[in-house]
Protein backbone atom coordinates (compact mmCIF):
# COMPACT_ATOMS: atom_id res chain seq x y z
CA UNK A 1 0.00 0.00 0.00
CA UNK A 2 2.36 2.25 1.02
CA UNK A 3 4.73 1.58 -1.89
CA UNK A 4 1.93 2.06 -4.52
CA UNK A 5 1.11 5.22 -3.12
CA UNK A 6 4.73 6.26 -3.48
CA UNK A 7 4.97 5.29 -7.14
CA UNK A 8 1.73 6.74 -7.74
CA UNK A 9 2.89 9.89 -6.63
CA UNK A 10 6.23 9.96 -8.30
CA UNK A 11 4.17 9.40 -11.67
CA UNK A 12 1.98 12.53 -10.80
CA UNK A 13 5.50 14.54 -10.18
CA UNK A 14 6.60 13.51 -12.95
CA UNK A 15 3.92 14.31 -15.10
CA UNK A 16 3.83 17.41 -13.53
CA UNK A 17 7.19 18.37 -14.13
CA UNK A 18 7.25 17.11 -17.70
CA UNK A 19 4.36 18.43 -19.64
CA UNK A 20 4.92 16.43 -22.38
CA UNK A 21 2.41 13.37 -23.21
CA UNK A 22 3.90 11.01 -25.80
CA UNK A 23 3.69 7.09 -24.82
CA UNK A 24 7.38 7.08 -24.74
CA UNK A 25 7.50 9.23 -22.16
CA UNK A 26 4.97 8.10 -20.18
CA UNK A 27 6.34 4.72 -19.94
CA UNK A 28 9.57 5.99 -19.54
CA UNK A 29 8.02 8.16 -16.35
CA UNK A 30 5.87 4.71 -15.29
CA UNK A 31 9.72 2.82 -15.34
CA UNK A 32 11.79 5.42 -13.38
CA UNK A 33 8.79 5.57 -10.30
CA UNK A 34 8.32 1.83 -10.42
CA UNK A 35 12.34 1.58 -10.29
CA UNK A 36 12.85 4.64 -7.49
CA UNK A 37 10.12 2.99 -5.74
CA UNK A 38 12.70 -0.46 -5.40
CA UNK A 39 15.78 1.72 -4.65
CA UNK A 40 13.48 3.68 -1.67
CA UNK A 41 12.98 -0.14 -0.68
CA UNK A 42 16.28 -1.19 -0.66
CA UNK A 43 17.79 1.99 1.02
CA UNK A 44 14.82 1.18 3.70
CA UNK A 45 13.67 4.96 3.35
CA UNK A 46 10.35 4.05 2.19
CA UNK A 47 8.91 2.92 5.71
CA UNK A 48 6.74 5.45 7.87
CA UNK A 49 9.55 7.64 9.01
CA UNK A 50 10.00 8.25 5.11
CA UNK A 51 6.91 8.38 3.19
CA UNK A 52 3.95 8.95 5.94
CA UNK A 53 0.70 8.74 3.99
CA UNK A 54 -0.89 8.38 7.63
CA UNK A 55 -0.24 11.88 8.36
CA UNK A 56 -2.21 13.32 5.23
CA UNK A 57 -5.22 13.58 6.55
CA UNK A 58 -4.07 15.32 9.51
CA UNK A 59 -1.70 17.82 7.26
CA UNK A 60 -4.48 19.12 5.25
CA UNK A 61 -5.83 21.41 8.78
CA UNK A 62 -2.29 21.59 10.20
CA UNK A 63 -0.78 23.23 7.30
CA UNK A 64 -3.24 25.88 6.68
CA UNK A 65 -2.78 26.52 10.96
CA UNK A 66 0.51 27.00 10.69
CA UNK A 67 0.55 29.52 7.76
CA UNK A 68 -1.64 31.88 10.22
CA UNK A 69 1.11 30.97 13.06
CA UNK A 70 4.00 31.84 10.16
CA UNK A 71 1.98 34.75 9.37
CA UNK A 72 1.84 36.25 12.85
CA UNK A 73 4.66 35.70 14.09
CA UNK A 74 6.77 36.74 11.04
CA UNK A 75 4.64 40.15 11.31
CA UNK A 76 6.18 40.44 15.21
CA UNK A 77 9.60 39.67 13.76
CA UNK A 78 9.07 42.55 11.00
CA UNK A 79 8.04 44.98 13.64
CA UNK A 80 11.37 44.29 15.62
CA UNK A 81 13.35 44.31 12.63
CA UNK A 82 12.21 48.32 11.53
CA UNK A 83 11.82 49.22 15.05
CA UNK A 84 14.51 52.09 15.47
CA UNK A 85 15.60 51.23 18.50
CA UNK A 86 16.18 47.03 17.45
CA UNK A 87 14.21 45.58 20.99
CA UNK A 88 15.69 42.14 20.57
CA UNK A 89 16.05 39.99 24.15
CA UNK A 90 17.28 36.65 22.64
CA UNK A 91 16.90 33.51 25.20
CA UNK A 92 17.55 30.10 24.89
CA UNK A 93 14.90 27.64 26.60
CA UNK A 94 14.11 24.31 26.21
CA UNK A 95 11.11 22.74 25.55
CA UNK A 96 9.84 18.76 25.81
CA UNK A 97 8.02 17.55 22.69
CA UNK A 98 5.13 14.67 23.33
CA UNK A 99 5.15 13.19 19.65
CA UNK A 100 5.55 9.49 19.46
CA UNK A 101 6.90 9.00 15.93
CA UNK A 102 9.97 10.17 14.31
CA UNK A 103 7.97 12.37 11.79
CA UNK A 104 5.85 13.79 14.61
CA UNK A 105 9.09 14.96 16.50
CA UNK A 106 10.41 16.04 12.85
CA UNK A 107 7.45 18.16 12.26
CA UNK A 108 7.44 19.73 15.38
CA UNK A 109 11.07 20.86 15.14
CA UNK A 110 10.97 21.76 12.04
CA UNK A 111 7.79 23.92 12.63
CA UNK A 112 9.54 25.79 15.10
CA UNK A 113 12.42 26.58 13.15
CA UNK A 114 10.07 27.37 10.38
CA UNK A 115 7.93 30.29 12.33
CA UNK A 116 10.05 33.22 12.63
CA UNK A 117 11.71 34.24 15.62
CA UNK A 118 12.19 30.99 17.15
CA UNK A 119 14.57 28.33 15.98
CA UNK A 120 15.28 24.15 16.98
CA UNK A 121 19.14 24.63 17.97
CA UNK A 122 19.72 20.95 19.55
CA UNK A 123 17.18 18.20 19.16
CA UNK A 124 18.26 15.19 22.15
CA UNK A 125 15.79 12.62 21.99
CA UNK A 126 12.66 15.05 22.78
CA UNK A 127 13.94 17.90 24.23
CA UNK A 128 14.61 21.06 22.01
CA UNK A 129 17.17 23.70 22.62
CA UNK A 130 15.19 26.40 21.36
CA UNK A 131 16.75 29.78 20.45
CA UNK A 132 14.00 32.80 20.17
CA UNK A 133 14.69 36.47 19.46
CA UNK A 134 12.34 38.23 21.90
CA UNK A 135 11.89 36.89 25.26
CA UNK A 136 7.64 36.21 24.39
CA UNK A 137 8.39 34.30 21.69
CA UNK A 138 10.53 31.66 24.05
CA UNK A 139 7.64 32.05 26.47
CA UNK A 140 5.47 31.00 24.11
CA UNK A 141 7.04 27.78 22.67
CA UNK A 142 7.34 26.59 26.50
CA UNK A 143 3.70 27.19 26.61
CA UNK A 144 3.43 24.31 24.50
CA UNK A 145 0.44 25.33 22.11
CA UNK A 146 2.18 24.07 19.00
CA UNK A 147 3.36 20.83 20.76
CA UNK A 148 0.12 20.30 21.19
CA UNK A 149 -1.60 21.15 17.98
CA UNK A 150 1.27 18.98 16.49
CA UNK A 151 0.18 16.02 18.64
CA UNK A 152 -3.23 16.36 17.50
CA UNK A 153 -2.16 16.27 13.86
CA UNK A 154 -0.25 13.19 14.32
CA UNK A 155 -2.96 10.95 16.05
CA UNK A 156 -5.27 12.09 13.08
CA UNK A 157 -3.87 9.30 11.91
CA UNK B 1 -14.07 38.74 -10.92
CA UNK B 2 -11.01 39.08 -12.84
CA UNK B 3 -10.03 42.61 -11.52
CA UNK B 4 -10.57 41.09 -7.58
CA UNK B 5 -7.93 38.37 -9.22
CA UNK B 6 -5.69 40.49 -10.16
CA UNK B 7 -5.66 43.38 -7.06
CA UNK B 8 -5.11 40.16 -5.11
CA UNK B 9 -1.76 39.15 -6.97
CA UNK B 10 -0.76 42.69 -6.89
CA UNK B 11 -1.26 43.33 -3.13
CA UNK B 12 0.31 39.46 -2.39
CA UNK B 13 3.30 40.49 -4.70
CA UNK B 14 3.79 43.82 -3.06
CA UNK B 15 3.60 42.70 0.01
CA UNK B 16 6.07 39.67 -0.38
CA UNK B 17 8.97 42.23 -1.81
CA UNK B 18 7.81 44.44 1.53
CA UNK B 19 8.84 41.10 3.76
CA UNK B 20 11.64 40.46 0.97
CA UNK B 21 13.00 43.50 1.75
CA UNK B 22 12.99 43.40 5.56
CA UNK B 23 14.14 39.88 5.59
CA UNK B 24 17.43 41.42 4.07
CA UNK B 25 17.59 44.22 5.71
CA UNK B 26 17.42 42.37 9.29
CA UNK B 27 20.35 40.28 7.72
CA UNK B 28 22.82 43.48 7.70
CA UNK B 29 20.87 45.37 10.68
CA UNK B 30 21.01 42.24 13.49
CA UNK B 31 24.03 42.14 15.65
CA UNK B 32 25.13 38.63 15.88
CA UNK B 33 24.68 35.81 14.12
CA UNK B 34 22.08 33.77 16.03
CA UNK B 35 20.06 36.77 15.33
CA UNK B 36 20.40 36.96 11.80
CA UNK B 37 18.76 33.98 11.28
CA UNK B 38 15.81 35.13 12.64
CA UNK B 39 15.37 37.83 9.94
CA UNK B 40 16.73 34.85 6.84
CA UNK B 41 13.78 32.97 7.92
CA UNK B 42 11.62 36.19 7.71
CA UNK B 43 12.75 36.11 4.18
CA UNK B 44 12.58 32.22 3.52
CA UNK B 45 8.89 31.96 4.84
CA UNK B 46 6.42 35.31 3.96
CA UNK B 47 8.47 36.63 1.45
CA UNK B 48 9.23 33.35 -0.44
CA UNK B 49 5.56 32.28 0.42
CA UNK B 50 3.73 35.52 -0.53
CA UNK B 51 5.41 36.41 -3.58
CA UNK B 52 4.59 32.52 -4.93
CA UNK B 53 1.11 33.16 -3.99
CA UNK B 54 0.87 36.17 -6.07
CA UNK B 55 2.71 34.42 -8.85
CA UNK B 56 0.57 31.39 -8.60
CA UNK B 57 -2.57 33.93 -8.99
CA UNK B 58 -0.95 35.95 -11.94
CA UNK B 59 -0.58 32.41 -13.70
CA UNK B 60 -4.37 30.89 -13.14
CA UNK B 61 -4.72 27.02 -12.89
CA UNK B 62 -2.18 25.71 -15.30
CA UNK B 63 1.06 23.44 -14.65
CA UNK B 64 2.95 26.55 -13.84
CA UNK B 65 1.22 27.07 -10.53
CA UNK B 66 1.60 23.29 -9.57
CA UNK B 67 5.58 23.63 -10.14
CA UNK B 68 5.18 27.12 -8.05
CA UNK B 69 3.89 25.07 -5.37
CA UNK B 70 5.92 22.63 -5.71
CA UNK B 71 8.99 25.34 -5.10
CA UNK B 72 7.14 26.86 -2.36
CA UNK B 73 6.78 23.32 -0.87
CA UNK B 74 10.65 22.90 -1.34
CA UNK B 75 11.32 25.95 0.54
CA UNK B 76 8.97 25.13 3.09
CA UNK B 77 10.83 21.98 3.56
CA UNK B 78 14.20 22.77 3.24
CA UNK B 79 14.84 26.21 4.78
CA UNK B 80 13.98 24.60 8.36
CA UNK B 81 16.75 22.11 8.14
CA UNK B 82 19.21 24.39 6.42
CA UNK B 83 18.83 27.03 9.59
CA UNK B 84 18.93 24.22 12.15
CA UNK B 85 21.97 22.78 10.90
CA UNK B 86 23.68 26.18 10.61
CA UNK B 87 22.56 27.04 13.52
CA UNK B 88 23.41 23.76 15.93
CA UNK B 89 26.94 23.83 13.41
CA UNK B 90 27.39 27.31 15.59
CA UNK B 91 26.89 26.24 18.62
CA UNK B 92 29.28 23.42 18.19
CA UNK B 93 32.15 25.66 16.73
CA UNK B 94 31.79 27.44 20.34
CA UNK B 95 29.92 31.11 19.26
CA UNK B 96 28.00 31.99 22.76
CA UNK B 97 24.60 33.86 21.10
CA UNK B 98 24.33 36.53 23.25
CA UNK B 99 21.58 36.26 25.88
CA UNK B 100 19.01 38.55 27.41
CA UNK B 101 18.21 35.05 29.97
CA UNK B 102 19.26 31.64 29.67
CA UNK B 103 16.09 29.84 30.37
CA UNK B 104 17.92 26.30 29.28
CA UNK B 105 18.32 25.93 33.36
CA UNK B 106 15.10 26.89 34.82
CA UNK B 107 12.32 25.86 32.15
CA UNK B 108 13.33 21.80 32.00
CA UNK B 109 15.63 19.41 32.16
CA UNK B 110 19.35 20.64 31.51
CA UNK B 111 20.52 18.81 27.94
CA UNK B 112 23.46 16.11 28.39
CA UNK B 113 26.58 16.72 26.57
CA UNK B 114 26.21 19.61 23.89
CA UNK B 115 28.58 18.40 21.70
CA UNK B 116 27.27 15.11 20.88
CA UNK B 117 26.50 15.72 17.69
CA UNK B 118 24.43 12.85 17.27
CA UNK B 119 20.76 12.64 16.12
CA UNK B 120 17.92 10.69 17.52
CA UNK C 1 4.57 44.43 -10.83
CA UNK C 2 6.89 41.97 -11.63
CA UNK C 3 9.13 44.86 -12.53
CA UNK C 4 8.67 46.22 -8.97
CA UNK C 5 9.23 42.55 -7.61
CA UNK C 6 12.29 41.88 -9.43
CA UNK C 7 13.61 45.48 -8.12
CA UNK C 8 12.47 44.71 -4.49
CA UNK C 9 14.79 41.28 -5.28
CA UNK C 10 17.73 42.61 -6.49
CA UNK C 11 18.22 45.11 -3.74
CA UNK C 12 17.78 42.06 -1.33
CA UNK C 13 20.46 40.55 -2.83
CA UNK C 14 22.47 43.37 -2.92
CA UNK C 15 22.16 43.56 1.34
CA UNK C 16 22.50 39.95 1.32
CA UNK C 17 26.11 40.17 -0.45
CA UNK C 18 27.18 42.92 1.70
CA UNK C 19 26.54 40.57 5.27
CA UNK C 20 28.54 38.30 2.93
CA UNK C 21 31.81 40.29 3.09
CA UNK C 22 31.56 41.80 5.92
CA UNK C 23 30.22 38.73 7.58
CA UNK C 24 32.91 38.38 10.84
CA UNK C 25 32.32 34.11 11.10
CA UNK C 26 32.12 31.70 8.39
CA UNK C 27 28.44 31.01 9.32
CA UNK C 28 27.29 34.76 8.78
CA UNK C 29 28.63 33.57 5.48
CA UNK C 30 27.11 30.81 4.90
CA UNK C 31 23.77 32.39 5.84
CA UNK C 32 24.01 35.21 3.37
CA UNK C 33 25.17 32.58 1.05
CA UNK C 34 21.77 30.78 1.49
CA UNK C 35 19.90 33.70 1.50
CA UNK C 36 21.09 34.41 -1.69
CA UNK C 37 20.31 31.20 -3.22
CA UNK C 38 16.73 31.94 -2.25
CA UNK C 39 16.77 35.27 -4.17
CA UNK C 40 18.17 33.57 -6.88
CA UNK C 41 15.67 31.13 -6.71
CA UNK C 42 12.76 33.50 -6.66
CA UNK C 43 14.28 36.09 -8.99
CA UNK C 44 14.64 33.15 -11.48
CA UNK C 45 10.74 32.51 -11.16
CA UNK C 46 10.07 36.71 -11.66
CA UNK C 47 11.74 37.20 -14.56
CA UNK C 48 10.44 33.94 -15.99
CA UNK C 49 7.03 35.81 -15.35
CA UNK C 50 8.43 39.11 -16.90
CA UNK C 51 9.86 37.90 -19.72
CA UNK C 52 6.21 35.40 -20.21
CA UNK C 53 8.78 32.12 -20.29
CA UNK C 54 7.71 29.66 -17.27
CA UNK C 55 10.35 27.30 -18.32
CA UNK C 56 12.56 29.41 -15.45
CA UNK C 57 10.42 27.28 -12.96
CA UNK C 58 12.44 24.25 -13.84
CA UNK C 59 15.71 26.05 -13.38
CA UNK C 60 14.30 27.41 -10.20
CA UNK C 61 13.25 23.98 -8.89
CA UNK C 62 16.54 22.53 -9.90
CA UNK C 63 18.63 25.48 -7.96
CA UNK C 64 16.30 24.78 -5.01
CA UNK C 65 17.58 21.37 -4.28
CA UNK C 66 21.26 22.68 -5.30
CA UNK C 67 21.05 25.21 -3.05
CA UNK C 68 20.09 23.02 0.23
CA UNK C 69 22.92 20.51 -0.64
CA UNK C 70 25.50 22.88 -1.33
CA UNK C 71 24.91 24.77 2.23
CA UNK C 72 24.50 21.17 3.73
CA UNK C 73 27.67 19.81 2.47
CA UNK C 74 29.78 23.55 2.90
CA UNK C 75 28.11 23.42 6.93
CA UNK C 76 29.43 19.04 7.37
CA UNK C 77 32.48 20.19 5.80
CA UNK C 78 33.47 23.29 8.07
CA UNK C 79 32.33 21.02 11.54
CA UNK C 80 34.09 17.90 10.72
CA UNK C 81 36.72 19.00 8.18
CA UNK C 82 35.62 15.95 5.82
CA UNK C 83 32.50 15.68 3.84
CA UNK C 84 31.97 11.54 4.42
CA UNK C 85 31.85 11.54 8.35
CA UNK C 86 30.09 9.17 10.03
CA UNK C 87 28.79 10.16 13.39
CA UNK C 88 28.06 6.56 14.53
CA UNK C 89 31.40 5.02 13.30
CA UNK C 90 33.78 7.35 15.09
CA UNK C 91 34.89 7.07 19.09
CA UNK C 92 33.74 10.05 20.73
CA UNK C 93 36.41 12.30 21.63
Amino acid sequence: MRYVSLAGLLFAFWLALSGHYTPMLITAGALCSVACVFAAIRMRSADPEGHPIELFWGAITYFPWLFVEIAKSGWSVTKVILHPGLPISPTMTVVRASQKTPAGLATYANSITLTPGTITVEVNGNEFTVHAIVRDGALDVEDGRMDRRVSRFEGAA
Amino acid sequence: MRLAVELASWGFILLGSFFTLVGAFGLVRMPEVFARMHSASVLDTLGVGLLIAGMCLQAGFSLVTLKLLFLLALFFFTAPVVTHALAQACLHEGIKPRLVEDRRGTAGPRPSDPDDGRQP
Amino acid sequence: MFAAAAAAILVALALAITRAIKGPTVFDRVLAGNAVGTLAIMLLAVVGFLTERPEFLDIGLTYGLLNLIGTLSVLKFFRHGDLAYDVDREPKS
